[in-house]
């Protein structure tokens, strides 16, 4: 079995994996880094996005084996010295969450969108930007709200 | 309103772990020396066993068992169940076939459930289940409910004709009558789409047997704990009850589809034992979400409306087909009849209501609660039926509402229900002004300079929550009481917890009830937690479904705080040497009419622990009440939505340019989460509208719309922002005057939307989801005509 190593939220680890082995399998299961979720089989929902080396990218889709050397950020690692990431800090303030359960996936999705897009975020820039993300509870009016806010704080 | 009372947005407090990925969802908890379960299924729509041979599967690597059928009768574990007995119009009672957790000789839909496979991981769960080989022989299928009764697919023995029961309601005499003397009859054939609910966790479980203590765990994604484990332990026969604890962590939405009990989970506690009492873990690929979550809706319905030359409503007659799918899901057979006919007045006086449901098997998913249960299916027909009758008629839609709106309460409608209070008036005034109604010709003026079509539709929506009594509901063939508990224990600090057989899968009761605790007792809003579902902890409950949780839930809350407020008072009356009688609290203080002596709430409740003060033969010492609440009648929310949309001809896509909302819930705990249910419900309405449809292939039985990439979920670039507004009759049976608001969205959305895509092509009927290319048919159909 292949041995990996990665800078998980900014800690070196190391873990033996199948070829088989997605990253997503690695964080929960190798890592014990529960907040990414899996809530399809299809890469569609994007409950799994994590950043690697600062891109957002469905842990889902990717082998841990294809992450080797690579720097990973996963919701737990979002907040920095115990103070909630503007991401995080919008999506409480605008009841951009309801199960929770879409809501890593979320916010590491829209942390992505406002580096790619900037801090000034139009409602269309922000809908369109959360193609890849599904939410069953909220229907998206706050998350698009939080994330306006979030933005303008990064 | 500011602070943290009721009427207060307040920031949740559920909020913290979920946005650092801390929540404890089932799949993120994993036991020592857990396995994992992968589960066998049947690829056909209906066949019959062979065979069964697990040698193969049972000698690959890490595999610790095999299950079948076969074991599940060896150790006596019963079928699972329905219910709700619904007795048809002849007086006989339904035909519930039999549902084992793991199939007995025949499979009856894609995805039954026909054997498990234990392994060290699921990897190797998975793989050894390929190698399970089963034999059938198919049988004819049919997974259309409009076919159910004339097929000559029979999916169980004791249902000859596929119905499960043929049930009416109403008085069938009085409303021919009144069809007969009608100046205009108005009628439909209206589908309502079958859907697949997708909360966005998939169900999970892990079952685990301690030898040692000769009794059973099972975690799960439930909206009911307490209800699975007497399920589990009273029909299924495990074990008793105080021998099996059923926790239900953080649970990533319901919507309906968690309150089951399913096969799954079943087997998971079951097996555990099978495998020496290590835990087994099972956790749903999003493709068995599909395949196997009980699927909401699939009504077929034949619906008229009688008017008289002035345009009143005089009656209203409907025949449904339900399809129940192959098995009757825990509370299935209630859904299209009692959840269902009983709203089919809806905001109207309709002198005549008659209904009939034939509910029917089919080789499909079994349909249950989804969202709105049977009310959606309702105010689909009603509103329709209310839409085209007024178009015909050449009144304006807002107007024929009006006319016909009940005005005076209560209301007894002539299908059970008694509405209590409304002013359905005051909510159509306040959309028609929130969306600018008058402002709607121009607008359409303007979208066809674009080439483009636009329409207004509205939705005047009645729903009932908090379905109660228990005795009433019990005489109409409930198996269960929908009362709800709570417990208020005070601690020596004067901090509260509140444990409550409601249980929160995205509802933020944490926030919600603590509001409600902290306003009572004046104790900071810091120091009140919630706990629920967890058997061990909670003595009992009947968990959070039907928009219940606020009108019952908090109600149970709020009767063992009038407890506590009771036994405080004798506390401080006795440490402030006064009488009962004289004591008075308020803002968190207990005072002494007519003195200057007051004692906060924390020291009544330090008191009350230490118990140096009082007598405690005349006083117990502690604080801790509980209460369980049977609501003397249902809640009634109410209000109009109102819908505009923007066609493009030569794409078929809509765009919902405008949509408003004003709900009439009584008096709000939390706006903040009132406005979030409602904006939830609105989208998975529209979803329903105009892109959600569950597809069984007529030829092969085969599920086709199984995965995110053929089953349409809304986008958020898919819908827009919505205009809320709220009016207020405060409901009359509970103490905080408030309503149910978790599903009115989802029930009042589908037929605005639809009424405002017909009225846009100027066409009669379409069919949902009016998906790009059924609303492009739709256009060539009309360029064809006019041809």
């Amino acid at each position: 079995m292949p041995t990996v190593s990665m800078k998980v939220n900014g800690k070196a680890v190391k873990g033996e994996v199948e070829g088989r082995t997605l990253l997503v399998e690695f964080i929960r299961e190798h890592l014990g880094l529960t907040g990414t979720h899996v809530g399809c089989d299809t890469s569609q929902c994007g409950a799994c996005i994590v950043h690697v080396d600062g891109k957002a990218v469905k842990s889902c889709t990717a082998l841990a084996a294809g992450c080797d050397g690579a720097e990973i950020t996963t919701i737990e690692g979002l907040a920095k010295n115990g103070a909630l990431h503007p991401m995080q800090e919008a999506f409480r303030e605008h009841h951009g969450l309801q199960c929770g359960f879409c809501t890593p996936g979320m916010i590491m999705s829209a942390v992505d969108l406002v580096k790619r897009e900037g801090k000034k975020l139009d409602e269309e820039t922000i809908r369109h930007g959360l193609e890849g993300n599904i939410c069953r509870c909220t229907g998206y009016q706050n998350i698009v709200k939080a994330v306006q806010a979030g933005a303008e704080k990064m | 309103m500011t602070g943290t009372g009721v009427g207060a947005s307040v920031k949740r407090k559920e909020d913290q772990r979920f946005i650092t990925g801390k929540g404890q969802y089932t799949d993120d908890i994993n036991l020592k020396d857990q396995t994992y379960a992968y589960f066998v299924r049947s690829p056909h729509a209906h066949a019959t066993i062979k065979s069964i041979n697990t040698k193969k599967a049972a000698a690959m690597p890490g595999v610790l068992g095999v299950f079948t059928g076969e074991h599940v009768k060896e150790d006596k574990i019963g079928g699972l169940i329905c219910g709700w007995a619904i007795t048809s119009k002849d007086g006989s009672g339904m035909k519930a076939g039999p549902h084992p957790i793991l199939a007995d000789g025949k499979v009856r839909y894609v995805g039954d459930h026909v054997a498990v496979v234990v392994a060290e991981t699921k990897e190797q769960a998975k793989a050894a289940a390929a190698m399970v080989d089963v034999k059938y022989a198919t049988l004819p299928h049919n997974v259309d409910a409009a076919k159910a009764m004339s097929t000559k697919a029979q999916v169980h023995d004791v249902a000859s004709d596929n119905r499960v029961y043929n049930w009416s309601i109403g008085d069938e005499g009085n409303t021919a009558a009144a069809f007969k003397n009608a100046a205009h009859v108005t009628k439909l054939d209206i589908v309502n789409n079958r859907l697949i609910p997708n909360a966005m966790e998939p169900r999970a479980a892990i079952g685990s047997y301690d030898t040692g203590m000769e009794a059973y765990t099972l975690y799960t994604t439930s909206q009911n704990p307490h209800v699975a484990r007497l399920v589990i332990s009273a029909f299924h026969g495990l074990c008793p009850e105080h021998k099996l604890r059923v926790i239900a962590p953080d649970v990533g939405g319901g919507f309906g589809s968690k309150i089951f009990i399913y096969a799954e989970e079943v087997v998971c506690v079951w097996v555990s034992k099978r495998v020496g009492g290590r835990p087994v873990k099972w956790t749903a690929e999003r493709t068995e979400s599909f395949l196997a979550d009980a699927h909401g809706r699939d009504h077929v319905t034949q619906a008229e409306l009688a008017t008289d030359a002035s345009g009143r409503i005089t009656g209203l007659r409907v025949h449904t087909t339900a399809s129940m799918g192959a098995y009757l899901s825990t509370f299935s057979s209630c859904v299209p009849t009692y959840l269902y006919a009983t709203l089919l007045s809806g905001q109207y006086n309709i002198p005549n209501i008659y209904a009939e449901v034939d509910a029917v098997y089919t080789n499909t998913a079994p349909v249950d609660a989804y969202r709105g249960a049977g009310r959606p299916e309702a105010t689909y027909v009603v509103e329709r039926l209310v839409e085209t009758a007024a178009r015909e008629l050449k009144m304006d839609p807002a107007e024929f509402r009006r006319k016909n709106f009940v005005t005076q309460f209560p209301h007894q409608t002539p299908v059970i229900m008694c509405y209590d209070a409304g002013d359905y008036d005051a909510s159509l005034r306040k959309a028609q002004e929130m969306a600018d109604v008058n402002g709607f010709a121009a607008r359409k003026a303007a979208s066809a300079k674009k080439g483009k079509l636009r329409g207004l539709g509205y939705s005047a929506y009645i729903e009932a929550c908090g379905i109660a009594p228990s005795a009433a509901i019990g005489s109409l063939g409930a198996g269960v009481g929908l009362w709800e508990s709570a417990e208020v224990r005070v601690n020596p600090v004067g901090s509260v917890e509140i444990l409550t057989g409601s249980h929160s899968h995205g509802q933020g009761h944490e926030t919600t009830f603590a509001q409600l605790v902290s306003d009572r007792l004046g104790v900071d809003f810091n120091n009140v937690s919630v706990v629920h579902g967890d058997t061990d902890k909670v003595q009992f409950g009947m968990g959070t479904y039907g928009s219940r949780s606020g009108a019952v839930g908090m109600h149970a809350i709020s009767k063992a705080l009038d407890k506590i407020e009771a036994k405080a008072k004798k506390v401080a009356a006795a440490v402030m040497e006064a009488s009962t009688d004289d004591v008075e609290f308020k803002n968190g203080t207990f005072t002494v009419k007519g003195t200057d002596k007051k004692m906060a709430f924390g020291e009544v409740a330090l008191a009350a622990y230490v118990a140096h003060k009082f007598n405690s033969a005349e006083i117990e010492p502690g604080l801790k009440e509980s209460a369980f609440h049977d609501p003397a009648n249902f809640v009634f929310p109410a209000g109009v939505h109102i819908c505009e949309v923007e066609i493009d001809p030569d794409t078929g896509v809509t765009e919902i340019a405008n949509y408003t909302c004003v709900d009439d819930f009584g008096n709000l705990i939390n706006p903040m989460i009132v406005e979030g249910q409602v904006q939830g419900g609105i989208v998975q309405g529209i979803g329903q509208a105009l892109a959600e449809g569950c597809v069984y292939d007529d030829a092969s039985g085969q599920l086709l719309t199984g995965s995110y990439m053929d089953y349409r979920m809304p986008r958020a670039a898919d819908v827009p922002s919505f205009n809320l507004g709220f009016t207020c009759t405060p409901c009359p049976t509970n103490p905080m005057g408030m309503k149910g608001c978790g599903e009115a969205g989802a029930i009042g959305s589908p037929p605005a939307v639809i009424n405002a895509v017909t009225d846009a092509l100027g066409i009669r009927e379409i069919a949902m989801p009016a998906t790009p290319q059924v609303v492009w048919n739709a256009v060539q159909g009309m360029k064809k005509a006019a041809e």
